[in-house]
């Protein structure tokens, strides 16, 4: 993947937010502040103005002005996770051209650790953390079996898909969705499913 | 909905315009967003920052100002402001004594308020922070993220304001502002709701005989929703929770009696009339006792009885001189 590659996913990713807006707002609202996809399509709708202006070489530079972009205008609690996996991942990835299928791994999981930092947060909460970390997993596996590129997203894609199935049975313990405590059982965590959203347009496109 | 605005897009801008053009003498805005700083900036103290989504008026901006707050940073009607406005802010105020950050705990608010205070620690800025999580409503276990910060918050901004102002160093803000918190507990009720400008509608509804207890700032759901009752059951009912929460026995206490931005002060005095007698019963002296709108949640009908148990110290700092748009003493 190169730079080119990258904003053109990016700007699909966007896309595909803004296009499923109103279903991620209303997955937040029964157990969150009903606004996950309003402030999601902010910040994407400010990550694609800055992609237009984008010139450089450099992936990492993309990621980490995205991650930027995405912590100055989301707001809430999403902008900082996602901000801060994004601005992870770039520095994971500073000063590379192309980007190799076990460099992306390499820079996904410095994502995924950037967000249980930030949110002092693991597996099992009811977050994106639960779509994101059995993603991570299924994908290094899949490469080290078979390395085969479209194999190993469509793995990663995947899991990331029954880890939103599976945050359907459990209860929240982080966020706003604590709150409701039993009362978020039977919904499906609105971050697990943006995150696997653009999983699945990032595997379209490998 | 119906409401004195001009847009939805525009309720922060022009309410925080409106504030700084009402408040000349004390206030000053960022020309970076919605981020109010005191007009003369006080050199040689500690500086303390606070702020949160918006809706909270007169919180925080009416508590800038000697001997409270040197800057409040509002977000969206109540999202959290973001890192590089709460970063901006600390950078107007910065002294080398340091930065002291008041944040309400909410967990973007939380992380919008470390990420900035990283930010302003990578330019040589010293920062620290205190969470404030006052509402006794929310259960505080493994399995939520914990209290949240509600009005309780304004006696730590006047406190840790005080202490600031005495030269005290970062470490001795902080120590008083966590003891504060330490010692205040608060929860609350509402009749009906409130409209965020940009959803249109109210967050939740409430028939016309029924009220919520222990609600949130916000109007998140409280710990139940129930028959409405005379304001002295209700307000038996908040003080039995805050006062089972710690140990108020033989101490002096400071009693904030809070509108959420549309209860009448005569249904307020009423409230707090409850308040006192409780309190007398229980042979808990009142030291002093504040009554109004200091944080409100736009124009929900409910209130809340913040009681925070003194020493010493907490009540030295608490009668210290301060002069700001909100709050004077």
């Amino acid at each position: 993947m190169n730079t080119v590659k990258i904003i053109d996913v990016l700007k699909k990713i966007a896309a595909k937010i803004e296009e499923e807006k109103d279903f991620l707002t209303e997955l937040d609202s029964p157990i969150g502040d009903s606004d996950h996809g309003i402030n999601m399509a902010r910040g994407f709708a400010m990550v694609n103005q800055k992609l237009d202006a984008m010139n450089t070489e450099d992936t990492g530079d993309i990621l980490r002005n995205t991650g930027m972009a995405l912590v100055s205008t989301v707001g809430g609690s999403s902008g900082p996770l996602y901000g801060t996996a994004f601005m992870k991942m770039g520095m994971a990835l500073k000063g590379k051209a192309e980007v190799s299928v076990p460099e992306f791994l390499q820079a996904f999981e410095a994502g995924i650790e950037g967000i249980k930092a930030r949110g002092k947060s693991t597996t099992g909460e009811k977050t994106m953390l639960d779509a994101m970390v059995p993603a991570l997993d299924a994908m290094k596996a899949e490469w080290e079996a078979s390395g085969d590129k479209s194999k190993t997203f469509a793995s990663g894609v995947t899991a990331a898909q029954k880890g939103v199935e599976y945050t359907k049975t459990i209860i929240a313990t982080k966020g706003r969705a604590s709150y409701v405590g039993e009362r978020s059982i039977g919904h499906q965590d609105p971050g697990a499913t943006s995150f696997t959203m653009m999983l699945e347009v990032l595997a379209e496109e490998v | 909905m119906k409401k004195f605005i001009n847009g939805t897009d525009q309720v922060e801008d022009q309410m925080i315009q409106g504030m700084v053009k009402a408040y000349p003498q004390y206030l000053r805005k960022l020309d970076s967003g919605n981020v109010v700083v005191r007009a003369n900036k006080k050199e040689g103290k500690v500086a303390l920052i606070s702020g949160g989504g918006s809706g909270h008026e007169p919180a925080h901006g009416g508590y800038v100002g000697g001997g409270m707050l040197d800057a409040a940073v509002a977000g969206a009607v109540f999202t959290s402001p973001t890192p590089d406005q709460v970063y901006e802010g600390i950078k107007a105020i910065a002294t080398d004594a340091g930065v002291l950050m008041v944040i309400k705990n909410y967990t973007g608010d939380v992380m919008n308020f470390e990420m900035a205070g990283e930010m302003a620690e990578a330019d040589g800025i010293k920062v620290k922070q205190v969470i404030v999580n006052d509402d006794v409503a929310v259960k505080d276990s493994l399995y939520t993220v914990g209290r949240r910060g509600v009005a309780g918050t304004v006696f730590v901004h006047k406190i840790a304001g005080a202490k600031a102002e005495t030269g005290a160093s970062l470490d001795e803000v902080q120590a008083v502002a966590q003891k504060v918190i330490d010692n205040v507990r608060t929860m609350g009720a509402a009749i009906r709701p409130c409209t965020v400008p940009a959803a249109g509608k109210p967050g939740f509804e409430l028939a016309e005989d029924e009220m919520e207890i222990g609600i949130g700032i916000h109007g998140e759901p409280g710990t139940h929703r129930d028959k409405i009752k005379t304001a002295d059951e209700i307000t038996t009912l908040l003080m039995d929770k805050i006062l089972a929460d710690i140990d108020y026995s033989g101490s002096e206490v400071a009693v904030m009696v809070n509108g959420s931005g549309a209860t009448p002060l005569m249904e307020l005095f009423i409230i707090n009339n409850k308040v006192a007698d409780i309190l007398a019963e229980k042979g808990i002296k009142v030291y002093k006792t504040l009554v109004g709108e200091y944080m409100t949640s736009i124009e929900m009908e409910g209130f809340s009885i913040s009681v925070l148990r003194l020493d010493d110290e907490l009540k030295t700092l608490l009668d210290a001189k301060a002069d700001t748009p909100a709050f004077k003493a």
